[in-house]
């Protein structure tokens, strides 16, 4: 059973959303979307600086089986990206809620958050 | 059970089963207005001996015309050992298989195809092939906007030396997915892209620039003053190549400090036969930090659980049966017949055969320019040098000339250039390869000056 943490958001396309103490979003794939997916091979990180809209495809993560779509679960601005993934793809796998992580944004309005699930209904929304 | 689909019986009871009266009526969405009524122009079928005599009297109507045209498509000789291998049963096949790693014969060929390319251009990738070179072009720009993250434009610059007949296919195919074609225009004085033209784009924002080499008109270009250009611009590069040139000149890997970005052109000089345009066959080459833009099939070598070495089908994941409407091009197929044909011509003759076709190539092409020089009313157009094509002007109509050279003479003079570049009036663009003598040149500039 994929492992799900209740300090953080869920959008319904399997990304997580964490807001950060000084106001900032950090975004990864959730523990059962990186299951599903199987050994993560590549990484397309967004651009720093690159302003996206919440659902906008804004990264790609590729496993052996498919390459998926990472949607942005909040709007704003990407503000960092977790370049160790270029080397280590592999560490979505391992830790997709923590060293997995993809990027983080600076949101234009943080309570966008508030339209996402959490845990409990991201877990439901699984299990259907 | 005979193999006969569809009965009368069968197709009545289908339409019963889902209560409709006619074939016709399944048509009913489609409205009248687009309906082709029948098909009264296509002719009744043949029998396999009429065929044959139809074909046969059409292929003698072609005759065996002395070419000294190029233009994108070149006469060089095949070993005879080509085609006898490439068209024995285990290789005729000119697709994919669907099994692919059931097929490691094949796979294999198609790895060394890809690294012989990826040797010939210097790069570090090469697909298994697109289908020709125009649609390399189109799919190259397609990569170039996708790989080129920096840049917010769909905008390509494209030198008006690049083939044209590539620029309307590439203007076909990008043009829904709202990519511009800027065009850039070349020096009258030497032929090659004007670097002062585009000089004035410098500082806006462009996804790539295409570089030809040599270009239409068989001129050498600066390439490595362009690849660099682009790089100070922030804009990616595609070379468009003819892969004989390379086997003299740098190639595009070369290019400036770090060379180019992508890599396509026509593989047709690499042991297909001129025939009506083709089948040719396209290829692509990349730097490997863009190889997941790429389009096309990539096949790999791999060790199986045994330890033993076998070839797979490569970076699937970007391919359209599974990344569907998002894969990075709709192209699934490859030309694997013309490739075979291809890998077997570049193992035959090596890299040494391939320099010796190239350098006679442009000698010959030197020798037919210089002697048509001599016959008064010709004059040569460009001042760059040029690989194995040249650009002479006539002071006579040079429709009529080419026409009567072909009719009466049974020699194709070369391509009319003022049918893509009316300011090029009466500007014949000439070929010599491998395959052409001294008695060939002679006999053309005999002939051309009588008609002169």
């Amino acid at each position: 059973m994929a492992n799900t943490l209740d300090d953080r958001k869920y959008a319904e396309s399997h990304e997580w959303a964490l807001l950060q103490d000084d106001g900032t979003i950090r975004v990864g794939i959730t523990d059962h979307a990186q299951e599903l997916l199987g050994d993560l091979v590549f990484v397309e990180l967004p651009e720093v600086g690159q302003a996206v809209g919440k659902g906008d495809e804004c990264s790609v993560v590729e496993s052996v089986k498919a390459a998926s779509d990472i949607y942005s679960p909040v709007s704003g601005e990407i503000i960092a990206v977790n370049d160790s993934l270029s080397d280590e793809p592999e560490m979505i796998n391992e830790s997709p809620y923590d060293d997995g992580w993809i990027f983080t944004l600076q949101p234009v309005d943080a309570s966008e958050l508030d339209e996402l699930l959490d845990a409990e209904a991201y877990d439901d929304s699984v299990a259907e | 059970m005979p193999f006969i689909p569809h009965s009368e019986q069968d197709i009545k009871e289908m339409l019963s089963t889902i209560g409709v009266n006619s074939i016709e009526d399944l048509f009913d969405e489609i409205p009248e207005s687009l309906r082709c009524k029948d098909l009264a122009s296509i002719p009744t079928g043949l029998s396999e001996m009429d065929v044959t005599r139809l074909m046969r009297d059409r292929a003698a109507q072609d005759g065996l015309p002395l070419c000294f045209l190029g233009a994108g498509a070149y006469e060089h000789h095949i070993p005879a050992a080509v085609w006898e291998i490439t068209t024995r049963g285990e290789f005729y096949s000119a697709y994919t298989p669907y099994q692919a790693e059931a097929s490691q014969g094949t796979l294999q060929l198609l790895y060394e195809y890809q690294s012989m390319m990826a040797s010939l251009t210097a790069m570090d990738v090469s697909n298994a092939s697109l289908y020709d070179g125009a649609s390399a072009l189109a799919e190259a720009v397609l990569m170039a906007v996708r790989a080129n993250r920096k840049s917010k434009s769909k905008k390509i610059l494209m030198p008006r030396t690049v083939n044209p007949v590539y620029r309307k296919v590439t203007e076909a195919i990008v043009k829904n997915q709202a990519i511009e074609l800027v065009e850039v225009p070349y020096d009258p004085v030497t032929g090659q892209t004007d670097k002062v033209a585009l000089e004035k784009f410098s500082g806006e924002d462009f996804a790539a620039l295409v570089i030809p080499q040599p270009n239409f008109f068989g001129v050498i270009e600066d390439v490595d003053a362009l690849a660099q250009w682009a790089v100070d611009n922030k804009m990616l590069s595609i070379a468009v190549v003819n892969p004989m040139a390379l086997a003299l000149l740098k190639p595009p890997g070369e290019w400036a400090e770090d060379g180019v970005d992508i890599v396509c052109g026509e593989g047709q000089p690499l042991g297909a036969p001129l025939a009506s345009g083709g089948p040719y066959f396209g290829f692509m080459c990349c730097k490997q930090k863009h190889v997941r833009q790429m389009p096309g099939r990539i096949i790999g070598r791999t060790t199986d659980l045994d330890g033993k070495e076998g070839f797979t089908l490569t970076l699937q994941a970007r391919e359209q049966h599974i990344r569907r409407s998002k894969a990075t091009s709709n192209i699934c197929t490859n030309q694997g017949l013309l490739v075979t044909a291809a890998t077997i011509y570049m193992s035959l003759l090596g890299p040494e055969g391939l320099k010796k076709v190239a350098l006679n190539s442009h000698q010959n092409t030197q020798a037919l320019s210089q002697r048509l020089q001599k016959i008064k009313g010709i004059e040569p157009v460009f001042t760059g040098a040029s690989f194995h094509e040249s650009v002479l002007k006539l002071d006579t109509n040079i429709e009529i000339t080419i026409e009567k050279l072909a009719h009466d003479h049974h020699i194709l003079g070369g391509y009319d250039l003022a049918k893509d570049y009316p300011e090029l009036e009466n500007t014949l663009l000439v070929c010599a390869t491998e395959t052409r003598t001294t008695a060939d040149i002679e006999q053309y500039a005999t002939v051309l000056e009588s008609l002169l």
